[in-house]
C-alpha cells in the first residue's frame, strides 16, 4: 500500500478535509467540549490446522466510522459501517445528543493532517498481501516439527493470523492523523499422550512486522518445539503445592503479573472515579525499591505498540512506579483533561464501534542485577513459574490472579519436579513490596497478549526479568 | 429487517456459479443501545446499527469462510472470488459436508424471541431505568459510596441463513439487560460487586429496585474480607459461580474439544462421570429464553438434549462436522463466527434444579467455604485440573460468618463432579448458562 492512511480514506470514500471539519461541527452542534471521528478499515486473515489438515482459511473485511462527543464527564457515541457523508452525519447527530444544550452551536473546525512522530512498524511487504498458501506452509511445517520432537505428541493445533488495519482520526482540536497498523500472531498447542495421561503445551508469538519475524526469532521450529517440550514436561507434573510460599517468576510473559497487579489499577479512569485501590496512593510505596515499572507504547514492532493511540495522539513511555514509589497513571484525553494532567497517549478502543478508554500498551519492569542461578539458589521452598495462561484483577479491592502453565518446585535452592497448573493470587498495592530480587534478564513476551476491559479487547505486551517474590499464595492441591 | 432472504440466496448462487461445491451465507444485522450512569447522571450513551455477512464455501472437500461489512456489489463479487480461491488452498477433509436435506429445519414455532415493545422503547425510558437501578443501590445503605459501572443495554438482531442445499431461514430477536456495580466502603477499604438481569422482553426484567438492592447487599457483605489458612473443606458454589463451573463443563463436552481429544471427558459416553444428583440439559427451544433459536448455524432444528442424566454422560454437544467425525448425530449446537468454520456452542445450558434449598445446603456444612466470586482462567479442560482465585463467606456450624478474600480453591473436575453432594432448588434463568447452588464435598483452599 503506497498511499498514506489519510489518502486511503479521503480518496476511497470521497471525503475531503473540509467535509471532515463540518462533520466535527455537526458532532458539536448541541454543545460539548470535544468530538472525534475514528475511521477504520481492517482486513483479517487466518489459516488453521488440526489433525494434520488445514481445515480452514478465513478472511474478514470490516470498515466503519465511530463518532464521539464529550460533554464534561459524559460521552455520546454512535457508529456506522457505511462510510459516507450522510451516514456519518447521522451518527454525529446521534452522538451529539449527549450534550443537550438548548441552542444550536456552530463551531467551525479545520483539521490539519499531521505526520506521525513515531514510525514503529513500517513493513515493506505486509502479511495481508502475502498469499495464504505461504502461511499454510508454516502451519504444516509446525505440525511436522512438533510431532518429530517426540512421538508422544498426539495432537497439534496451529493458527496463523494476520491483520492489516488502516485508521484515520479527526478531532475537534484540529488534528487529523492516520496510521497503518499490521499485526500478526502464530499460535501452536500440542497434546501429549502417555498411556492415557494427556497434557497440553502452548507456544506462540507475533508482532507488528513482516514475514521476517517468523524467519528469524519466531521460526516454526522454535515455536513447535517449545509447545511440544512443554506438553512433554507436563506429563511428569506432580500436584502443585498449596499455601503461601516463595515464588520465582521467569522472564517475559510472566510479566502478566504486572499487568494484573498494578497495570489495570493504574488506569486513570478508575483513579479519577476513585474506584481503584490505587486511587489515593500517588507518591506512596507500592513496591520494593528494586521495582521500576513502565508502560511504553513506543517500542518498535511490538504487538502492544502504536504510532498513535486511538485518539490520534503519539504514544509515550510512562513511568508508573519508580523504585517502588507510585509515580503516575496512564490516561486518555477525557481523563487527562478532567484530572488536569499531561496526556500519556493511552486512549485505545477495540474498533470503530467502541468508546476509547485508558488501556495499557507494553507494560514491563526494568532489569536488575542478579543472575537467575543466584535467585533460584536463594529459595528454600517455593515454585519457579516460567509460563502462564491468563489473569484477572478486581481493581477495587486490588486482588489479582494469574495461572501457571509451566512451573517447577524449588527445593533447597534446586529446581526439581514440574508441577500441575496453579493459580497465584495476591493484592496489587502490596504484592510487589515483596519482590526481594530482580534479575538481569529482562525480556518482553513474544507477542501473545490480549487485554480485556469493559467488553473491549486490545493487543498488549508485557515484560519482566526473573524476579523473586518472598511470599505469594499458590493455589495448588497439595498442602 | 433491511436485508432479505433473496439477497442471501442470490449470494449462494453467485458462489455456486463460481464453481463452489456447496455454499452457505449468513447475514446478521443488528442495532445496539447502551446507557451507562454514574452518580445520578448519564455517563455514556451509545446508539448504532450495523450489518455483517459471512460466506462459507466448500470446494471438492475443502473449505474457506469469509466475511465483510461492505455489501456493495463490487465488494461482494470480490468476496465470492476470494472465497473460491482460498478454499482451493486448504486440505481435503473427508468429513466436510453440509447436512442432509432431510435434516434441515422445515418450520418452527414462534419462540418469542422478539419484543416489539423493546425495539421501539423511548430513549428516556431506558435512561430512567438505568438511573433507577443506581438510585436503588445507593439508597440501600450509606456505605454504598461509589459505582464502577452500571446501566441499561438493549439490542435487536436479525439473522438470515441460506445454503446451496436449499435451506433458507430467518429470525429476529431482542435482548436487554439492567446491571449495577456498587462500591461499598468502610474503614478505608473498598469492595465492589454486581447484580443484573438479562431478558428478551422488557417487561420481564427484574425490577430496578430489586437489582439495585441485591447488588448493594452483595458489595456490603464483602467488607472486612480476610484470608483463611490453607485447608481442605467442603465448598458451596452460589448460582453465579456454579454457572461458571457449568461453563467449564460445557468446554469439556463440546464436540470441538472431544474431536481434538482435548477434554477429560473423551471416551466417557454412557459412563457415570458425576454424582447421581447431577442432570445437565441443553435446550434451544425454550420460549423467550436467551439461548433459544429456531435453527442452529448448520440450519438444523434446535432441540432438547440430555447431556448428563443422574450423573451419567449421555451426550456431547455437537454440530454437523464434529458429529460426523465422532460417528454420532448432530445435536444442533452449531455456531458461526462470521468468518471461520462452524464451531459448537450451547443454547440454553443448565443444571436441573435439585431438591435442597440454599439454606439447607449452607446448614449442612460444619466448616466450609461459600464461594460467591471466582477469578482467573486456571481450568485445564484436557486434564481437569482446576485452580481459581475465590472470594465468598466462611461457613461455621451451618451459618454464614465472615467474608473471605485473596484465597484460591483447587481440585480436579473429574473428582469435583463426582463429589457434588447437594444440588439447590434455586435455578433461575438470567443467562444462557444457568445453575443452582451446589455443594462439593471437598476442595483445597490456599490462603495463609
Amino acid at each position: 500500500m503506497k498511499e498514506s492512511a489519510i489518502e486511503f480514506f479521503t480518496s476511497r470514500f470521497n471525503i475531503n478535509l473540509s467535509e471532515i471539519g463540518q462533520l466535527l461541527s455537526t458532532a458539536l452542534s448541541k454543545g460539548g467540549d470535544y468530538a472525534d471521528l475514528y475511521f477504520e478499515y481492517r482486513i483479517s486473515n487466518s489459516v488453521m490446522l488440526d489433525e494434520q489438515l488445514v481445515k480452514s482459511a478465513s478472511k474478514s473485511i470490516s470498515q466503519g466510522v465511530g463518532v464521539r462527543v464529550n460533554a464534561g464527564e459524559k460521552t455520546g457515541y454512535a457508529y456506522t459501517d457505511e462510510i459516507s457523508l450522510e451516514s456519518i452525519k447521522r451518527a454525529a447527530l446521534t452522538a451529539a445528543y449527549i450534550a443537550q444544550s438548548a441552542k444550536e452551536q456552530t463551531t467551525p473546525i479545520n483539521v490539519t493532517a499531521l505526520a506521525n512522530k513515531h514510525n514503529l512498524y513500517a513493513v515493506a511487504e505486509p502479511l495481508s498481501e502475502i498469499s495464504a498458501s505461504h502461511k499454510i506452509e508454516l502451519v504444516k511445517e509446525v505440525d511436522q516439527l512438533a510431532r518429530n520432537f517426540d512421538k508422544r505428541i498426539r495432537e497439534v493445533q496451529a493458527m496463523f493470523a494476520d491483520e492489516y488495519k488502516i485508521v484515520m482520526i479527526a478531532t475537534s482540536e484540529g488534528v487529523l492523523a492516520g496510521d497503518v497498523q499490521p499485526l500478526s500472531r502464530f499460535g501452536i498447542s500440542c497434546i501429549a499422550d502417555e498411556d492415557g495421561n494427556l497434557q497440553m503445551g502452548r507456544a506462540g508469538g507475533g508482532g507488528r512486522s513482516g514475514m521476517e519475524l517468523f524467519q528469524t526469532e519466531l521460526t516454526p521450529k522454535r515455536l513447535a518445539e517449545e509447545a511440544a517440550r512443554q506438553a512433554i514436561i507436563n506429563l511428569e507434573a506432580v500436584d502443585a503445592p498449596a499455601g503461601a510460599m516463595e515464588v520465582v517468576l521467569g522472564p517475559g510473559w510472566p510479566g502478566i503479573l504486572l499487568h494484573e497487579a498494578v497495570g489495570h489499577g493504574l488506569e486513570a479512569d478508575f483513579n479519577r472515579k476513585k474506584t481503584s485501590a490505587f486511587a489515593d496512593l500517588l507518591g506512596q510505596r507500592v513496591a520494593s525499591e528494586l521495582c521500576t515499572i513502565v508502560d511504553d507504547g513506543t517500542i518498535p514492532n511490538r504487538r502492544g505498540s502504536l504510532n498513535i493511540d486511538d485518539e490520534g495522539n503519539p504514544t509515550t513511555s510512562t513511568v508508573l512506579i519508580e523504585k517502588g514509589i507510585l509515580k503516575g497513571f496512564i490516561n486518555d484525553k477525557l481523563n487527562a483533561r478532567l484530572l488536569g494532567v499531561p496526556y500519556t497517549g493511552n486512549g485505545r478502543r477495540e474498533s470503530y464501534q467502541h468508546i476509547p478508554m485508558p488501556r495499557m500498551t507494553n507494560t514491563f519492569m526494568l532489569a536488575g542485577t542478579e543472575s537467575t542461578e543466584d535467585i533460584i539458589r536463594s529459595v528454600k521452598r517455593g515454585i519457579y513459574a516460567v509460563q502462564f495462561g491468563g489473569g484477572q484483577v478486581d481493581i477495587t479491592n486490588g486482588k489479582f490472579v494469574f495461572s501457571t502453565s509451566e512451573a517447577y518446585l524449588i527445593e533447597d535452592g534446586k529446581i526439581t519436579a514440574p508441577v500441575k497448573g496453579a493459580t497465584l493470587i495476591g493484592n496489587g498495592p502490596d504484592a510487589l513490596t515483596k519482590v526481594t530480587a530482580v534479575g538481569n534478564d529482562m525480556a518482553l513476551d513474544h507477542g501473545i497478549g490480549t487485554c480485556g476491559k469493559d467488553g473491549q479487547s486490545v493487543p498488549v505486551g508485557v515484560g519482566l526479568p526473573t524476579i523473586k517474590i518472598s511470599e505469594m499464595t499458590v493455589g495448588g492441591t497439595k498442602s | 429487517m433491511k436485508n432479505t432472504k433473496d439477497f442471501a440466496v442470490s449470494l449462494v448462487k453467485a458462489a455456486m456459479n463460481k464453481g463452489a461445491s456447496a455454499a452457505e451465507v449468513m447475514v446478521v444485522e443488528g442495532s445496539e443501545f447502551s446507557v451507562g450512569v454514574r452518580l445520578g447522571e448519564i455517563e455514556k450513551l451509545k446508539d448504532s446499527a450495523s450489518q455483517h455477512l459471512g460466506l462459507r464455501v466448500l470446494w471438492e472437500g475443502r473449505q474457506a469462510a469469509l466475511s465483510t461489512s461492505d455489501f456493495s456489489r463490487e465488494a461482494l463479487d470480490r468476496l465470492v472470488q476470494e472465497a473460491v480461491e482460498l478454499a482451493q488452498m486448504t486440505s481435503v477433509d473427508d468429513q466436510l459436508c453440509l447436512p442432509d436435506e432431510a435434516d434441515y429445519a422445515k418450520d418452527w414455532p414462534d419462540l418469542a424471541l422478539y419484543d416489539s415493545e423493546l425495539a421501539t422503547l423511548a430513549t428516556n425510558k431506558k435512561i430512567d431505568l438505568a438511573l433507577a437501578v443506581e438510585t436503588s443501590a445507593k439508597n440501600t445503605d450509606p456505605r454504598i459510596v461509589n459505582f464502577d459501572g452500571g446501566g441499561f443495554d438493549a439490542a435487536c438482531r436479525g439473522v438470515i441463513m441460506a445454503n446451496s442445499a436449499g435451506f433458507v431461514g430467518s429470525y429476529e430477536a431482542t435482548a436487554c439487560s439492567l446491571a449495577i456495580v456498587p462500591i461499598a466502603s468502610e474503614n478505608g477499604s473498598m469492595q465492589q460487586d454486581y447484580w443484573y438481569d438479562n431478558k428478551r422482553k422488557f417487561n420481564q426484567l427484574e425490577s430496578a429496585e430489586s437489582i439495585g438492592r441485591q447488588a448493594a447487599n452483595r458489595a456490603l457483605r464483602k467488607l472486612g474480607g480476610r484470608k483463611v489458612k490453607t485447608q481442605q473443606v467442603p465448598v458451596v458454589f452460589d448460582q453465579r459461580v456454579a454457572a461458571s463451573l457449568l461453563g467449564d463443563i460445557f468446554q469439556a463436552i463440546s464436540g470441538d474439544s472431544i474431536m481434538r481429544k482435548s477434554s477429560f471427558l473423551v471416551g466417557k459416553l454412557e459412563e457415570k462421570i458425576a454424582s447421581d444428583l447431577l442432570t445437565i440439559i441443553d435446550d434451544g427451544r425454550i420460549a423467550g429464553a436467551l439461548g433459544s433459536r429456531p435453527f442452529d448455524s448448520d440450519g438444523l432444528p434446535t432441540q432438547r438434549t440430555e447431556v448428563v442424566k443422574n450423573g451419567q454422560l449421555n451426550s456431547y454437544l455437537l454440530n454437523t462436522y464434529t458429529a460426523k467425525k465422532l460417528g454420532l448425530k448432530s445435536t444442533a449446537n452449531a455456531s458461526r463466527g462470521l468468518s471461520g468454520p462452524p464451531t459448537v456452542t450451547c443454547n440454553n445450558f443448565f443444571i436441573a434444579a435439585g431438591k435442597s434449598s440454599p439454606k439447607e445446603i449452607i446448614s449442612s456444612v460444619k466448616t466450609g467455604f461459600f464461594v460467591t466470586d471466582l477469578m482467573g482462567f486456571g481450568v485445564n479442560i484436557v486434564t481437569g485440573d482446576y485452580s481459581r482465585g475465590a472470594s465468598g463467606i466462611w461457613i461455621e456450624n451451618g451459618e454464614l460468618t465472615f467474608p473471605v478474600e485473596e484465597v484460591t480453591i483447587a481440585g480436579n473436575l473429574k473428582e469435583m463432579l463426582k463429589q457434588i453432594e447437594m444440588v439447590g432448588s434455586d435455578l433461575d434463568f438470567r443467562d444462557r448458562i444457568s445453575a443452582p447452588t451446589l455443594k462439593i464435598e471437598k476442595m483445597i483452599i490456599s490462603g495463609e
